[in-house]
């Protein structure tokens, strides 16, 4: 790839997406491009680059721009959330919650499913301390593609081996041949929806739980500040934040606080005002319309 | 350093694990059937077994059955590994005390994956 290429498939994303690529991402660039090229027929990230400038290429943006927003994903990531999930976040919500037991739970990087199943799955885990209480969790995620996957809650054997402790897949899936597909109890508990994180989310509405991983990393940093502060506008006061291993809020806003020694688990700042409280600065985010749609 | 036995009647399969198992820090040692590897229990237990089902002589269940009744036979963590990959068996698998199960074809991060699952090797370790 040319840097001449590359500066423009960084515009291009840029454009199209809001992602914001450094100076370093070739190899990302290609290990999530090259393969889509070569499908479509094309020699390489050269010749993709053409087929992009020219007319009616629209379908092809649409590829692009979820390939490149697509990412790698499998069941119980990283664990440590999950641990905080099941160790923090809900035995403090049970009790909080526990006059008009129910929880809301969003996860904005819903991706192909298997985050939201994984809540879904430590939800059942809980078992009793949860009879009686309405569970949502709402899923959403930039693609199209990536959310009808989710909806249909169908994975190979190789993403099933990807974080899934082996009882859980024998639990909570179905196998039909070579596939696995998570039972219709788990995929019930969970809401679907296509939303650009660029665009208002205020519709979705306050919840306790708000899992945001691995999405922000491939903001720029008005656009973090803007979605954070956003965020912390549909978190209860008494609610948290989920964020990946390698994003923080520090820095950035004072609108979550990090909790010690839960790395990656935020809370309001300002647990009084903090669900309603107007945007701090941030810029307005940038061009985010997906083109084709 | 942590102990892994790979038994396998594929010396390719044996090799390729071997080649993930010691990335991960294991010391390999290797059996190309159960009733072998049962002769390498006897004379020390691994901390982990990566167990083939199909084999000539012993099978990798019986092998287990087998392995469970020695000594400390309870200690190591079994991870069966094998083309057998429908509910029936993995669920004799799990019941006959088996604490993981790998589907094959398998690669590096599943085997991470399976063994961090179980304990053997630290989370953060699986991710790279």
């Amino acid at each position: 790839m040319t840097p001449t290429e590359y500066e423009y498939l960084r515009k291009f994303l840029r454009d199209h997406s809001g992602l914001d690529l450094s100076a370093d991402k070739q190899y990302l660039i290609e290990s999530r491009l090259l393969p889509l090229a070569r499908k479509a027929g094309l020699s390489g990230i050269g010749e993709l680059v053409q087929k992009l400038q020219g007319a009616g290429a629209s379908a092809l943006v649409t590829s692009v721009v979820e390939a490149m927003t697509t990412n790698e994903t499998f069941f119980f990531r990283d664990k440590v959330p999950f641990d905080h999930f099941r160790d923090t976040i809900m035995p403090e919500i049970i009790k909080a919650r526990a006059g008009r037991r129910s929880v809301r739970i969003w996860c904005a990087a819903g991706s192909t499913g298997q985050e939201p199943y994984s809540l879904a799955m430590s939800l059942k885990e809980m078992g009793a301390a949860l009879t009686g209480w309405r569970v949502e969790i709402i899923a959403t995620d930039l693609s199209q593609e990536v959310l009808e996957k989710a909806k249909a809650g169908i994975y190979s054997q190789f993403e099933v081996q990807r974080g899934l402790p082996i009882q859980m897949l024998m639990k909570y899936f179905k196998q039909t041949g070579e596939t696995w597909q998570i039972n219709p109890e788990l995929r019930a508990m969970i809401q679907h929806r296509q939303l650009n994180l660029l665009h208002d989310f205020a519709q979705l509405g306050t919840f306790d739980v708000i899992f945001c991983r691995n999405v922000l990393i491939y903001f720029d940093q008005d656009t973090k500040i803007n979605i954070f502060n956003r965020l912390a506008r549909q978190v209860e006061g008494d609610g948290f934040l989920v964020l990946g291993a390698a994003e923080t809020v520090v820095g950035l806003t004072d609108t979550f606080k990090p909790l010690p020694e839960r790395r990656g688990l935020y809370k309001p700042n300002d647990p009084r005002t903090a669900a309603a409280k107007p945007a701090l600065a941030g810029a307005a985010p940038r061009v985010a319309v997906m083109a084709g749609r | 350093m942590k102990t892994c036995l790979v038994v396998d009647d594929s010396s390719v399969v044996r090799k390729i694990a071997r080649r993930i198992l010691e990335g991960l820090e294991f010391e390999v040692t290797e059996a190309e059937d159960g009733s072998k590897a049962l002769e390498v229990c006897q004379r020390q237990l691994p901390d982990a077994v990566l167990l083939d089902w199909n084999m000539p002589v012993m099978d990798g269940f019986e092998f287990m059955g087998h392995m469970r009744r020695l000594p400390g036979g309870d200690q190591p963590k079994v991870v069966f590994c094998t083309t057998e990959n429908n509910v029936a068996h993995i669920a004799q698998a799990l019941s006959g005390g088996a604490n993981e199960y790998i589907m094959k074809p398998f690669d590096k991060d599943i085997i991470a994956d399976k063994f961090a699952e179980v304990g053997l090797i630290p989370v953060g370790q699986a991710m790279v």
